[in-house]
Parts: C-alpha cells; structure tokens; sequence
C-alpha cells in the first residue's frame, strides 16, 4: 500500500476549512454555555428545595442523552414540533443545549466546595442572586475550575464528530468527503484523528498556562 | 404515539446496544489494566508506546476512530464486518480510559507495600496478583462505572458503520412513521433507564463491598 501524501496535501484546504468548522462550533457553543451554565446556577443553588430538585432532574436527564439522539431530536424532531433549524443552526443548539446541562454540574459542584462561610458573608452584606453570582461566585469558579472546563471542552469538540451525520462540514465530515473522493480511507480518517489529537494537546497547553497565570495573580506576582 | 411493532423494535435496538457495550467493556477493562501495567512498567519502550496510545485515543471522537476503524484498517489488509468493528472500535477506545484509571490506583497505592512484598520475596506478578489487584479493583469500580456510562453515551458512533443499535433504530422508525418525536423521546427514556440501571447497580455492589471488606 503506498500512503496518498498528494491527496492530503491537494485537499489540505478541505481539512483546515474543517477543522475551522470544528473549533469556532465548539468555542462559541463554550462561551454560551458557559453563561446559560451560570444562568442555571441560580435555581440550581436556590434556597427552595423544590426548585432546586426540578432544576437538578433537568440537568440529570440532559447528562442521559447521547449526544447523537439529541442531534435527532433537535433536526429531525423539532420539525415536526413546528420549529425548522437549518442545519448550522440545529448544530449549534444541539452543542449549546447538551454542553450547558454539563456545565451547570460542573459550576453546581465548583460551587459546593467553595466555604458556605463566604456565601453566608455575602449575603449578610447585602449580596442575592445574580449579584452574588456574578460578584463572588463565579470569579472563583472560573478560575478555580479551569482545568475541569477545558476537559469539557475536549469532550464537546470529540462530540461534535456526530454533526458529521447531518452533513454539517466540520473535520471528521471533511475527512468522509475527501476519502470517498479518492477512495484513500486510512489516510484521510488518520489526518483527520492526528488533528483532533494536535487540538486536544493544545487545548491541555492553554489550560496548563492559564492555571500557572492564575495561581501568579493569586500570589500578587503579575 | 408508538405502536407496539416500533416500540418492539427500539427494545431490539438496545439490545444491540447493550450487547456491543457489553462486548466492549468487558474487554476495555482488562485491556486497559494491561496498558496501565506497561506505563508503570520497566521497560521504557513499552513506557511510551502505551503512553501514546492513551493520550492519542483518548483525543480522538469515537466517530472518527470507529470509520478509521472500519473504512481505514483494510487499506493496511485488516478488514471486519460492521459488528466487529464496531466492538472493536468501543474496546479500544474505553481501554485507554480505563487504563488511565488503573494507573491512577496503582500510583496511589503506598510504595511501602510493595517493597515489603519484595522483602518478602513476592515476585513482582505474584505482589501484583496477591497485593496491588484486590485493592485496585475495589477503589478503582466507581471511576470504571462512570467510564462504563460514558462509553453507552457514545456507542451511537457505531450507526455510522451500519449497526443498527438503538439511537439508529429511532432514527429508522421515525424516517418510515414520519413520526419522529415519539421514537427519539422513547429511545431517550430507554437510555436514561440503562444508565440508571447501571448506575443503582454499581451503587448497590459498592455497599455490598464496604459492608463486606468494612472499607473501600
């Protein structure tokens, strides 16, 4: 067997315009749901036990579903609801929407191991709700569980593989075109796996840096 | 609504599910063992070679390493039908995880133990067998159930080779009843009872275990 290096390099541009895909789905459906995780913090940690027990079965029953299944639900099922999503915008809902159920856990736990202590001394001066989350609590957690959210984005960008089942063009939808093109399988699929490798090392550099940047400013360096 | 021919046919569907994880899981696990020994092994070449495999399966999305799996291999003379491959590819796949978790428990383990089971004059597969494995195995089984939930959530991958598991299924049953919302929420409902299932089980054998070995 002779490895096709021309194919790969002729179609190169196929490859980054893939991987292009991959990393601006995945970091914008981060940020969002990032912010709708914080959002969801609110009846998460509420002092209501019923609100916090509906909202806790909701993030449980999100963290159930394959992320395939509610790819299915949100294109091909919502349709049917009277809600029609092109297939850009069904990917990006089906990214924010399953990744915000694990970032409303990840938080919901951030915020559990910070000292009650504090949250109680906030709210003796006066801190509730939103203010108190987005004064005290999130600034910690965000840089607390750095490490924690950077695992969750190499998860959502190895999830997000399936949209190649609705035709979206990201990576591993560029590798399926470029090897039934040219018949080159091995090859095509190998590039495609080195660079998810090659982005999920660089995402485990930045978090590295960004963890040593933050115990710097935690010691008044920078 | 569902008729009970689709709803028979989602149950068939998970079966598929249920038996390609279970194939896989059973063995991921002592696979990943094995590469847990080779990373905490002597020798350096093996050293790496698991290292490496760890850390490039563990970045790749199964999507894309059940098509290398199954469109790739044959270029290379190494050809499965969809079904094996598709066990092969999970199993592969959920020992790298499972590797990392043995090697976390075999590096948490005190170094003491084992010098005192040289000075005892234990082999190294005999310290292995009667020292470092009945604790592992034990303080290790939550971190293998989470992975085991992990790997169901993913083994929807294997639809892109043809297996028809359960998520395909739906999909099927939805595309002829031009109903989809009934078949993705049922097949929904039967995931989420699997992992809760798995999950009441795995709590279950856990106290049984303190209760019997009084510690974890």
């Amino acid at each position: 067997m002779t490895f096709r290096v021309d194919v790969i390099v002729k179609e190169a541009p196929q490859f980054a315009a893939g991987l292009g895909n991959t990393i601006w789905l995945c970091g914008v459906s981060m940020a969002l749901s990032l912010m709708l995780g914080a959002l969801f913090l609110v009846p998460l940690t509420s002092q209501k036990p019923n609100v916090r027990r509906v909202a806790q079965a909701a993030v449980d029953a999100g963290r159930c579903i394959p992320f395939l299944l509610l790819t299915y639900l949100v294109y091909f099922g919502l349709p049917s609801a009277g809600v029609v999503l092109d297939k850009w915008t069904a990917a990006l809902a089906t990214l924010v929407l399953y990744n915000t159920a694990y970032m409303a856990e990840i938080l919901r736990a951030g915020w559990a191991s910070l000292p009650a202590g504090q949250t109680q001394a906030a709210r003796a001066f006066g801190y509730s709700g939103f203010l108190l989350l987005r004064r005290i609590i999130l600034p910690q957690l965000v840089i607390a569980l750095g490490p924690v959210i950077g695992n969750q984005l190499i998860q959502l960008i190895k999830d997000s593989a399936f949209l190649s089942v609705i035709t979206l063009p990201e990576l591993t939808f560029a590798a399926n075109e470029v090897q039934s093109y040219y018949f080159v399988p091995f090859e095509s699929f190998l590039v495609a796996t080195l660079l998810y490798w090659a982005l999920c090392a660089g995402i485990e550099w930045l978090v590295r840096r960004t963890e040593r940047w933050a115990s710097r400013m935690r010691r008044g360096h920078a | 609504m569902l008729n009970v021919a689709a709803l028979l046919d989602l149950v068939h569907g998970a079966g598929i599910t249920v038996t390609v994880s279970v194939l896989a899981i059973a063995s991921g696990i002592p696979l990943g063992l094995l590469l847990a020994a080779g990373r905490t092994g002597r020798i350096r070449a093996v050293r790496g070679f698991c290292a490496a495999y760890s850390s490039f399966v563990r970045a790749v999305p199964v999507v894309t390493f059940v098509m290398l799996i199954y469109f790739g291999l044959p270029a290379l003379g190494i050809a499965f039908d969809p079904f094996p491959a598709a066990v092969v590819a999970l199993a592969l796949n959920t020992a790298a995880f499972n590797g990392e978790i043995w090697r976390a428990a075999i590096v948490g383990l005190q170094h003491g133990q084992l010098e005192a089971a040289r000075a005892f004059g234990m082999t190294p597969n005999v310290a292995f067998w009667r020292i470092v494995f009945p604790q592992i195995w034990r303080s290790s089984l939550p971190s293998l159930v989470n992975e085991m939930t992990l790997l169901i959530k993913v083994s929807p991958a294997i639809a892109v080779i043809g297996v028809v598991d359960l998520t395909r299924k739906a999909r099927q049953i939805s595309a002829v009843t031009y109903e989809p919302l009934p078949a993705f929420i049922s097949a929904a409902l039967i995931y989420g009872l699997m992992l809760v299932l798995l999950v009441a089980g795995a709590r279950w054998l856990e106290k049984r275990l303190t209760r019997r070995f009084g510690f974890t």
